[in-house]
């Protein structure tokens, strides 16, 4: 990957990105890879919002009292930065881009089963995004993403409604994009091409879709109740009528914890891509790894209760979700086992991808033990509702699922831009942002077992070292994920064209050119080799 | 203060044995990472790609492996649980003989009111060495009584009780946090519980204002909001008598019969056609907005002492 | 575009699919999928209402007791029959029958606008009531009589769970009928044949469930009790 060499009228042949022009050819396009490339504007747009929102919190963490806004703007703060982060970034993010660009390439199909279906996803997400952009302008959330009740629905004065509505409209993207995948996956698999033949990152993408297919909807219905009790006032949550503001937490968790599994499964899935292509071995135990994922998803499903151990449910329910918490643990154990023994004895090479890849398994591995504390009863009464679950849920959400979508984009940049980026800056980046997360993040386990609460606008004097060392971490963070933006929308005019297959990797999606022409393949193909045939006696040649 | 501590103080009995779980549980954690981290590390060194054209042999997998790296993660977690589950378990049940105190959150303070009347604001004097069980409800929104020290947290949740007991094994004062977001104040609703040794507790009650018991408060709510007029101690008014009621099971004219606790007492008081007693008409009106949780609690507290009382002969009630 | 491709085409082969019986395939699969997160939808809904009446059974019958069984009956019996029109327009389809095929689709139609116009008349029924919670909540007389003694406060629970319920169940049938109108315009036109005809049986689907939402939906709402 040598620096930009400029090459005299490199031919570029025609691909999906020069097939046509006009923005008309981009907002009523019909083909996955311009919607994915969409998508990727869109969150990026929101994860600077989202962010934003973050920076602004930790600055005002820097003083115990507060440093730069008011208690209710920073309960507004917290409670957008979640909402943004979770709907319009995370849970998105692999699928809508990745998975949408890459699924038909690597079931070796010219598109997805419903292509309409898939812009209508995209629309379908914008409006919900404005309705969110709306509440923030015209005043604000202060509820919390959870939006728990009797607050959200009756006490709070803020945008309940118009958030509601933007998160239940946003909703309906992710099922039809679930719905999307699994029909696909099910029904235009290339001739060959078995289940036990398609690459992880499809097994991943399979489960998330159902996770996306079952759950969203109980999201919905439990959003549409709230905004019916916060515009009529009828209190089927809060107890002035008899009901019940734990039934909204169950319903909101019901559909919220596999939600988390929407977020993570997909980054397994690209780290999986990454591990094989740059140890140039197939991942160790295949099979095994496939069917954790459906695992995960499932299991998935059954433990939404840890969220209320103290909300004073009975200690018999407690004790079923803890321990089916600590079984969907056992399976993202086992994948961290065969992605670490895929290296032995493998050929290993160090671009920015495998920094990605590498960087989820240790920070994965460390926000997944922690989960372990969480899942336990007795420390988690200690430890709910402080800053432990806070730095928990960063070190899977930030230092998994968000270093393994920027694994993800690095590694099959030259594919979707047909464009390779300097290396060197790609895996500074890659250092800063590892380091900036656990500076940022490390500090709050440290602070939750020291007691601090979260969505604490101001705070008791003695927590304040860790705030701050928190808050530089964080721009350090800050400064990490600013260097990709520059290099990767560099690149797209001043990158060294890229080959087909700049990285050697096996996958149906690396036999055809960089960029894709808009049909995908000039010939379907057909498949005869195992998954991750790198292998000297399996390799079809490059 | 220390400058860089890693836990709270150990405050309460159950506070030790809560950490001793934690550092087990951080303990795993560093093995497990570091044993990630080395080995990842070393293989990355050692397998590192030496020529552009190495063609690794594939390896399929290793059954043998995948057992023994599903079945310790199994039998690590299944101690854990078990471990945790009876800390929890055993935790759950406060001791018989607690100091019973009655706490009611609100946005954004929280009121406590001892059995002998005492009543504070966000503070909470409590005796060494004797176990304290809160009883808690909520005016409003969900918020979450916590105190690191003592390794306890509760929810507070509206139109109902919930509770938590500890057992303060030192002097001082200890923060008491909401740990429930509760709106915009919810970083002030911060307090602190006071532990004095025992009779300098008594002094602390019996110097304040000199009020009446949770139970004589009640008393005179029970009289002047009229329930004594229906509710009369020979069973010949409108109402049953509640002697000796709090504590048995009721039986309902839907043939039912539950439990007379402090929820159905409650709810006899907001909502009283949701259980009505057999042989009796449903006729008392309710007194939801008329009563604040404090005076709710003192007229539970009241009846719940008639509880104690023999019920007159020939209880049975109109037919 | 090669002959075989113009006629694939013209018998509605979208060029993502390898022939018609693929697409065929992807076309059912999707449908059952979309149903299956229709059932979460209206799921999350049935299992707090089915909370809530077990917690206030005397209320709920109450307000069950409000309702007019024989519109509730007559609706079932409108709503049954729609879906054997729905059922017979796609037998009119499979055996290439133009006609027919329009007919029972305008007939689908047809009572699918008796039953919400039954349901208009329901509803205007509760504001006269005064049973409508948070908009006109004030029973009186003989609505108050049956509702008082399951408690008021429950009672509007129930009512909730009636206008949300049947209101939830009406959005999805208005939005059938548009899904019919649609297949009313292109079946006249000719678009649908014994070899292509999958929206017919896709919308078809959707409205057996839609129907299948309402047979939950009467018993659960209007049935409470069982004093017939």
């Amino acid at each position: 990957m040598s620096a930009a060499t400029l090459e005299p009228r490199v031919h570029v042949g025609r691909n999906y990105l020069n097939a046509d022009y006009g923005w008309k050819s981009w907002l009523f396009t019909l083909d996955h890879k311009r919607i994915a490339l969409l998508y990727l504007v869109s969150i990026t747009f929101f994860f600077i919002i989202g962010g934003s929102f973050a920076v602004l919190m930790r600055i005002n963490l820097v003083e115990p009292q507060g440093a730069i806004v008011q208690p209710e703007t920073y309960n507004k703060l917290f409670t957008l930065h979640g909402i943004v982060m979770i709907f319009f970034f995370l849970i998105p993010s692999i699928p809508a881009v990745l998975g949408n660009f890459l699924v038909p390439l690597m079931v070796g199909a010219r598109d997805l089963a419903f292509p309409k279906l898939n812009l209508l996803s995209w629309y379908i997400y914008m409006a919900g995004g404005m309705f969110t952009l709306y509440s923030a302008i015209a005043g604000g959330v202060d509820t919390g993403w959870t939006f728990y009740t009797p607050y959200s629905s009756t006490y709070s004065n803020t945008q309940v409604t118009a958030v509601a509505i933007g998160v239940f409209i946003t909703g309906f993207s992710s099922i039809l994009t679930g719905l999307n995948f699994i029909v696909t996956i099910h029904k235009m698999r290339a001739p060959g091409l078995t289940w036990f033949r398609l690459p992880l990152f499809l097994w991943s993408m399979y489960a998330t879709s159902v996770i996306m297919v079952l759950g969203t909807p109980v999201l919905a219905i439990t959003i549409f109740l709230l905004a019916l009790e916060h515009l009529f006032h009828v209190g089927i949550f809060s107890p002035a009528l008899g009901g019940d503001p734990l039934l909204f937490q169950h319903l909101f968790w019901f559909y919220s914890h596999p939600a988390v599994y929407i977020m993570i499964l997909p980054a397994m899935g690209v780290v999986s891509e990454i591990i094989a292509c740059f140890a140039r071995k197939r991942i160790f135990g295949y099979k095994i790894v496939a069917f954790s994922s459906v695992a995960i998803a499932v299991l998935g499903f059954l433990v939404w209760g840890h969220h209320m151990f103290v909300t004073g449910q009975s200690v018999y329910a407690g004790l079923i979700f803890s321990m089916l918490s600590f079984l969907v643990a056992i399976p993202s154990a086992i994948k961290v086992f065969n992605w670490t023994s895929t290296l032995y004895k493998g050929s290993i090479s160090y671009e920015a991808p495998m920094l990605y890849a590498l960087g989820f398994i240790g920070l994965f591995t460390m926000g997944g033990l922690t989960g372990l504390f969480l899942a336990s009863l007795a420390t988690d009464v200690h430890l709910n509702g402080t800053y432990f679950i806070v730095a928990h849920f960063h070190y899977i959400m930030v230092g998994g699922a968000v270093m393994g979508y920027l694994g993800g984009i690095h590694f099959w940049w030259p594919k979707i831009s047909g464009r390779k980026y300097p290396n060197a800056w790609a895996s500074l980046a890659a250092a800063i942002i590892f380091i900036g997360f656990n500076l940022t993040f490390f500090p709050q386990f440290i602070l939750g077992y020291l007691g601090m609460p979260r969505r604490y606008a101001f705070y008791p004097a003695e927590f304040q070292v860790l705030n701050v060392m928190s808050s530089a971490g964080a721009t350090v963070l800050g400064v990490g994920y600013l260097i990709p933006l520059i290099y990767l929308i560099w690149s797209m005019r001043y990158g060294p064209i890229a080959e087909p297959n700049p990285w050697g990797a096996t996958g149906l999606e690396w036999k055809t050119s960089s960029p894709p022409p808009t049909e995908n393949f000039a010939e379907i193909p057909v498949v005869r080799e195992e998954a991750y045939a790198y292998a000297a006696e399996e390799a079809a040649g490059d | 203060m220390q400058t860089l501590p890693f836990q709270p103080e150990q405050a309460s009995t159950i506070a030790r044995s809560v950490d001793h779980l934690y550092f087990f549980l951080t303990a795993i954690t560093l093995f497990f990472t570091a044993l990630i981290f080395s080995v990842i590390f070393y293989f990355m060194i050692k397998y590192r790609r030496r020529s552009p054209d190495e063609r690794p042999k594939a390896i399929e997998g290793s059954l043998p492996l995948e057992v023994l790296w599903t079945a310790i993660p199994t039998l690590i977690v299944a101690v854990i649980f078990v471990w945790s589950s009876t800390l929890y378990f055993r935790n759950s049940e406060p001791p018989k003989g607690s100091l019973e105190i009655f706490v009611t959150g609100k946005q954004w303070m929280w009121k406590a009111e001892h059995p002998e009347g005492q009543r504070e604001i966000n503070e909470l004097h409590v005796p060494l060495g004797r176990p304290v069980k809160l009883t808690m409800t909520s005016e409003d929104v969900i918020h979450d009584f916590y105190v690191p020290a003592f390794r306890v947290k509760k929810d507070v949740l509206p139109g109902r009780y919930t509770s938590l007991w500890f057992e303060p094994t030192k002097l001082g004062r200890f923060h008491l946090f909401c740990a429930q977001y509760c709106g915009a104040f919810h970083a002030g609703m911060i307090g602190s519980i006071i532990v004095q040794e025992p009779d300098e507790y008594e002094r602390w009650l019996a110097g304040g204002t000199p009020g009446e018991s949770v139970e004589q408060a009640g008393e005179k709510v029970f009289q002047q909001s009229g329930c004594s007029t229906c509710h009369v101690a020979g069973g010949t008014g409108l109402a049953p008598s509640l002697l000796g009621v709090y504590g048995q099971a009721v039986h309902l004219t839907t043939g039912e019969t539950v439990m007379a606790d402090d929820a159905y007492v409650r709810e006899s008081i907001l909502l009283p056609r949701a259980k009505v007693v057999l042989g009796y008409k449903p006729i008392m009106p309710s007194f939801q907005g008329q009563l604040s949780e404090e005076q709710l609690n003192d007229v539970i507290a009241y009846i719940r002492a008639l509880g104690q009382s023999q019920p007159k002969p020939k209880e049975e009630g109109k037919q | 575009m090669t002959e075989a491709e113009a006629r694939a085409h013209d018998l509605g082969l979208a060029h993502q699919f390898a022939d018609l019986e693929q697409q065929q395939e992807a076309d059912t699969l999707g449908i059952w999928i979309f149903l299956v997160t229709e059932i979460m939808f209206f799921g999350g809904l049935f299992a707090s209402y089915a909370i809530y009446r077990w917690l206030y059974f005397a209320a709920f019958e109450g307000g069950s007791h409000v309702l007019d069984v024989r519109l509730g009956a007559v609706n079932t019996c409108v709503l049954l029959g729609s879906s054997l029109t729905m059922a017979l327009s796609v037998r009119s389809a499979q055996t290439n029958n133009r006609r027919a095929l329009v007919l029972f689709l305008i007939a689908t139609m047809i009572l699918g606008g008796i039953f919400l116009g039954i349901k208009g008349v329901e509803y205007d029924q509760k504001f006269v009531e005064h049973v409508v919670p948070g908009l006109d909540w004030a029973p009186e007389g003989k609505t108050l009589a049956s509702l008082a003694p399951g408690g008021l406060g429950h009672a509007e629970m129930y009512f909730f769970f009636y206008f949300a319920m049947t209101g939830l169940h009406a959005l999805h049938m208005v939005a059938g009928m548009g899904l019919l109108l649609w297949l009313v315009l292109r079946a006249r036109k000719g678009s649908f044949t014994s070899h292509y005809f999958a929206p017919v049986e896709v919308v078809g689907l959707y409205w057996h469930f839609v129907d299948i939402v309402w047979i939950f939906l009467f018993p659960l709402l209007y049935l409470i009790g069982g004093r017939y």
